[in-house]
């Protein structure tokens, strides 16, 4: 029999039997669109992630004090932060991997200026911050060399500070005082967004370290050191390097463990993904159960179906169809069936995420490959529970067939 | 039509062979079916039922052969032989040459398409499906690989049934004797070897009988060799030769001596019948097997 024919007949027969065919495939639809909304909704939160933990920076390395801790003991002896601003000049001085390395010293003051006063963190950086963390101005200029060394009292500030003191004039060559002190604000940075924790990077104010020192605090010791490499590559031979610097530094023997800790951003990314992936599988997992459901509910209707017809399939029989012909047809008739289905579905699918998108303003993202994986799931679906009924039909004795009531 | 044709074959006692002289056998036209010591046994658990014991029937081209019997006779199952649907346990049968018993499922199948039309009591169309769709199906299923415009063929059998005009019907939408016109045109589609009718008339009025067999008259004048399977004796009385089957075996088989013309009856029919209520003589017909 011709394909074509094969397809005209299936064609028919879903025709003939409208609401019935609807409802069966109504069970694939849902499936299917289920599924694609859940990794929709999935790809979304990864990708979402993935930009949070990108806007730190590119190819970041984080130095913090501490050592992990292992099996809920903290290791290290003198456990206290004994990360300090020598330890960044050593690493900038000495390492051969690195594109920058910045110490980043944290404190928390009232700004004073403009229009009113605003308390922000203020981080006490070196002029290769801007160029690690990928963070451009949107006016003025970043710090300078001479900034650095001369300790010299300017101010980038971050856009939810600058918004909130100069709501409506570029604050930059204003004054602003952070707690007694006055400084010049040289540039203002461009809008970063939130973390992935939620925090808003943009409420900050940034002063060079050595300024920070100086006039801030006395900060001996610091929160963080962050360094970047040029390529993603580099960034094991980099965190190898760092390490020996550091473990020189602070006069660590050999086989005494570290007192601090080297992550790059790739790690931290790799973790934050891997969670969201699981969650987006679970989903999807929990979604393709309602698509098993509906190929049940295929089963079931073409089960009802070879019952219905079996006279019809006498009738094929005795005119010359062969089992074979007759399995074809019911087989492609589930198939069909569970096709459109899987169609429809992923249209009502990609329809949902939009809405879903629209509705709550999560990021969602249907990437092809889930598209062809579904519609060929559901065709595949229509195969396997579509192939005992055909069986069935097919294995009918033609005399009793003709003769069933 | 012409008694030449009609079978030389002596009718003889049950389960005994048929005989026939092998030099006149060359003169005659071909055996279209040949059943040779044919014997089917049906089993259920330890139960046996010998449904045909020791058949021996051979049918030539151009005959018009009623197979008679009562229910349980044995009729159904030597129509279903004889129509490719079973195979005997014991004994040949060859269909226009070729060697029925022991093949498969498959070239039965085959078979069935390419040697065999059959019209049923039911009429057995596919509903909801077009009279021309209905029969153009067996060219569908036709596996010889020629090329035909099966559409073309479809109509041409409708229109020798005279319903070229009504193709687009469904069977819903046509009477029960236009039912099984469209049957034997989806029977005629593929130019068979044999028409096999199993009781053609059972689910129609004695007029509409009367027109089926007028149409089974004039096929067989054309030159086809028709089966017809019935328990009525009038619709036997239009045959050339009438098997009768009893218990499994061929109890006679004769030609039929003042054999009816169809297509005259019918026109005595529609002189008396009032044009409101058809009348004809037997109204027994109406039973089913």
């Amino acid at each position: 029999m011709k394909q074509s024919t094969l397809l005209r007949l299936a064609g028919q027969s879903i025709v003939k039997n409208k609401m019935r065919t609807g409802l069966t495939m109504l069970g694939i639809v849902i499936g299917v669109a289920a599924v694609i909304v859940m990794v929709a909704v999935g790809q979304g939160a990864q990708s979402t992630i993935r930009k949070q933990i990108n806007s730190l920076g590119t190819n970041l390395i984080m130095i913090t004090p501490g050592t992990t801790s292992q099996g809920g003991v903290s290791q290290g002896a003198q456990t206290f932060n004994r990360l300090s601003v020598a330890d960044a000049e050593k690493i900038k001085a000495e390492a051969t991997t690195l594109a920058g390395v910045s110490p980043v010293i944290n404190t928390r003051t009232q700004v004073i200026g403009g229009s009113g006063n605003w308390r922000a963190p203020v981080a006490g950086v070196s002029t290769d911050y801007t160029t690690i963390r990928d963070w451009d101005v949107t006016s003025g200029e970043v710090f300078t060399d001479l900034d650095q060394t001369s300790a010299r009292k300017v101010v980038l500030l971050g856009s939810t500070v600058a918004r909130n003191l100069f709501p409506d004039e570029d604050p930059v060559g204003s004054q602003v005082q952070l707690g007694s002190v006055p400084f010049t604000v040289i540039g203002v940075l461009a809008t970063k967004g939130q973390t992935a924790s939620g925090s808003d990077q943009d409420d900050v104010v940034l002063v060079p370290y050595t300024t920070a020192q100086a006039r801030l605090s006395g900060f001996a010791f610091l929160g963080q050191i962050i360094a970047s490499t040029t390529n993603a590559s580099d960034l094991p031979a980099a965190q190898d390097e760092i390490t020996a610097i550091m473990h020189e530094s602070h006069n660590l023997g050999d086989g005494v463990p570290d007192d601090f800790t080297v992550r790059n951003q790739n790690d931290l990314a790799a973790t934050a993904t891997s969670t969201t992936q699981v969650m987006s599988w679970l989903l999807a997992a929990i979604a393709s159960v309602s698509l098993v459901v509906g190929g049940i509910g295929i089963m079931n209707i073409m089960l009802v179906s070879v019952t219905e017809r079996t006279r019809e399939i006498g009738i094929r029989m005795a005119i010359g169809a062969r089992g074979s012909d007759v399995l074809t047809q019911f087989l492609v008739e589930s198939i069909v069936m569970s096709l459109l289905g899987g169609i429809i579905g992923v249209a009502i699918g990609l329809g949902g995420a939009m809405a879903l998108a629209h509705f709550t303003g999560w990021t969602t993202a249907t990437p092809p490959i889930a598209v062809a994986v579904a519609v060929g799931f559901s065709a595949a679906v229509g195969v396997f529970f579509g192939y005992y009924p055909a069986r069935k039909a097919a294995a009918l004795n033609p005399i009793q067939a003709l003769r069933y009531e | 039509m012409n008694t030449t044709l009609q079978a030389p074959i002596a009718a003889v006692k049950s389960g005994a062979s048929t005989s026939y002289n092998s030099v006149t056998d060359s003169l005659l036209p071909k055996a279209v079916i040949q059943l040779h010591e044919v014997q089917k046994v049906y089993r259920s658990g330890a139960n046996e039922v010998q449904a045909l014991r020791h058949v021996d029937l051979t049918i030539r081209k151009g005959e018009l052969v009623a197979i008679m019997g009562a229910s349980g006779s044995g009729k159904s199952t030597l129509m279903n032989i004889l129509g490719c649907l079973d195979v005997p346990t014991r004994g040949s049968y060859l269909l226009d040459g070729i060697r029925v018993d022991g093949l498969s499922r498959d070239a039965l199948a085959d078979l069935r398409n390419q040697k065999l039309g059959f019209i049923f009591q039911g009429f057995n169309l596919l509903a909801r499906t077009s009279a021309v769709d209905n029969v153009e199906l067996p060219l569908l299923y036709d596996r010889s690989g020629i090329k035909r415009d099966s559409r073309a063929l479809a109509m041409h059998a409708l229109q020798r049934v005279g319903l070229a005009d009504r193709y687009e019907h469904q069977p819903s939408e046509l009477s029960g004797g236009q039912q099984q016109r469209v049957a034997i045109a989806r029977a005629l589609v593929t130019e068979p070897t044999l028409l096999l009718a199993d009781e053609p008339t059972g689910n129609l009025d004695s007029r509409t009988s009367v027109e089926v067999m007028a149409l089974f008259q004039e096929l067989n004048e054309a030159g086809i060799t028709i089966v017809v399977v019935t328990h009525e004796p009038d619709i036997a009385s239009y045959a050339t030769r009438v098997v009768e089957v009893r218990d499994g075996r061929i109890l006679r088989d004769h030609p039929v001596e003042n054999r009816r013309n169809a297509a005259a009856d019918l026109v005595v029919l529609d002189a008396s019948a009032r044009p409101d209520e058809p009348e004809y003589s037997s109204e027994s017909l109406v039973e089913v097997s």
